[in-house]
């Protein structure tokens, strides 16, 4: 299969194979009007098989929600069909606005305008804990 | 600006700074009539409490300075509606300092961002309580000395507990510690604390369901009650319910230098036959609340003496 080259856009790399769909939605790509390609299960000698998603204009991506989702990605971002900058993610320390409290004693169920805040506790086991109720982050978004 | 919302907020020189400043007070009470006169503290109780409203507000007076505030949510603007964050924003305007106490966990941190004045947590549902383990450990370092080389047993209800919780995790801190975690098996501390407190710090520990066994070898025994409604069934609080009720004879088999202590308040977990021991000190630690309170009242406001 051949996917073209971009000449401005992102090429989000080694995705963990399986998980472009849902990283697709999240960051609500589906919404764009260029050109987005999704590849799944594509062979890689690092990973055995990985997804990758490549985005046909530069956007303002949320590093640290890619970075939650899958830590592993590579974000490389092209200018005049050249490798402008690349970014190798990690899990960020905090995360903010992107996931819920499910906790219902936890005052963000009932405060109005509050920002949903969670911290990283557990590098190695990817947990985060609420920064208000220190009840741990559901594992979906 | 500091506030207290939970109790590893504060390092171990802080808190030892606060001990140090409660022994003071304790030997030197007329020092302190006035520090803190003309400064207000606002208690800002959603829900009932004894002990803590009061010696939040005994502190106060103490200190020489005066209390405002609300004793149930009923009696506030909180009854038409009002969000936490409006709440405090407004008291942070006629008070120097808030102590607040909620049934959601995570409030006073709410309060904290939006008040413009030190906010300390009074208690969040069933999250944090910080200064209850301030007064914990004040009453350790009173009765014991200091927190080094302890046998520490906790007893009754490990799961729910959030004075266990925060109490283990200050004691952490300490070298020498052992704990010894007497539960049921349904309430048994929960695994994140025992595996990211316990064993993170390389602390010894032994889980047991007997009370009667692990008595002898404790310097301190921190009582909790064991609610029936946490029982998953009536046979199981049944069976156990009664071995978690410390007696005279229980305590026959202590040593003569343990420290039995209870947050309060009791039910029937201790006798009341066990309050003339003098290893009981329960009322005594009810009252190093207050000392410490003022400490820390004193720390937040920056006042010194």
């Amino acid at each position: 299969m051949i996917i073209g080259q971009i000449k401005d856009g992102i090429v989000l790399d080694h995705i963990t194979a399986g998980n472009a769909i849902r990283i697709y939605h999240v960051l609500g790509l589906d919404r764009l009007t260029c050109t987005v390609a999704l590849i799944q299960h594509a062979d890689s000698k690092k990973m055995g098989k990985k997804d990758i998603i490549k985005i046909g204009q530069v956007i303002d991506l949320d590093f640290d929600v890619l970075g939650y989702l899958d830590p592993g990605i590579t974000v490389n971002i092209i200018r005049d069909g050249e490798l402008a900058k690349r970014e190798h993610l990690s899990l960020p320390e905090k995360i903010t606005g992107i996931i819920r409290c499910k906790n219902p004693r936890c005052i963000t169920m009932t405060e109005p305008g509050i920002l949903q805040q969670f911290r990283l506790t557990d590098r190695k086991k990817k947990i985060y804990r609420c920064v208000f109720c220190d009840s741990e982050a559901p594992k979906e978004i | 600006m500091k506030h207290l919302i939970d109790i590893l907020d504060l390092s171990r020189e802080e808190i030892e700074e606060l001990i140090a400043v409660s022994l003071d007070i304790i030997g030197n009470p007329e020092k302190y009539k006035d520090a803190c006169r003309g400064k207000k503290l606002a208690t800002l109780f959603y829900e009932p409490s004894t002990r803590t409203r009061l010696s939040f507000e005994a502190a106060m007076y103490e200190l020489g300075g005066n209390v405002l505030g609300f004793s149930e949510a009923n009696s506030s603007s909180v009854s038409k509606g009002e969000s936490v964050s409006d709440t405090a924003r407004i008291v942070g305007l006629y008070a120097d300092v808030i102590a607040m106490r909620h049934p959601k966990e995570g409030a006073p941190l709410v309060a904290s961002r939006v008040a413009g004045v030190p906010v300390i947590n009074a208690g969040d549902g069933g999250h944090n309580h910080p200064t209850q383990t301030l007064a914990d450990l004040l009453t350790i370092r009173r009765e014991k000395g200091g927190f080094e080389d302890l046998t520490v047993g906790f007893c009754g209800d490990l799961k729910f507990g959030r004075t266990v919780h925060s109490l283990l995790s200050a004691l952490s801190r300490y070298a020498g510690i052992r704990f010894v975690l007497i539960s049921p098996e349904e309430l048994k501390l929960p695994g994140y604390l025992v595996s990211d407190v316990i064993e993170k710090n390389g602390i010894p520990y032994t889980e047991t369901e007997s009370l009667d066994e692990a008595l002898p070898e404790l310097d301190v025994l921190y009582m909790t009650r064991v609610q029936k409604e946490r029982f998953f069934n009536e046979a199981d609080y049944l069976r156990l319910k009664d071995s978690y009720i410390l007696t005279s004879d229980k305590l026959a088999a202590a040593k003569p230098t343990l420290s039995v202590m209870h947050p309060l308040p009791r039910v029937n977990e201790i006798a009341p036959e066990v309050d003339d021991d003098p290893r009981a000190c329960y009322f005594r630690q009810a009252q190093n609340g207050k000392y410490i309170r003022e400490a820390l009242i004193l720390s937040l406001l920056e006042v010194k003496v």
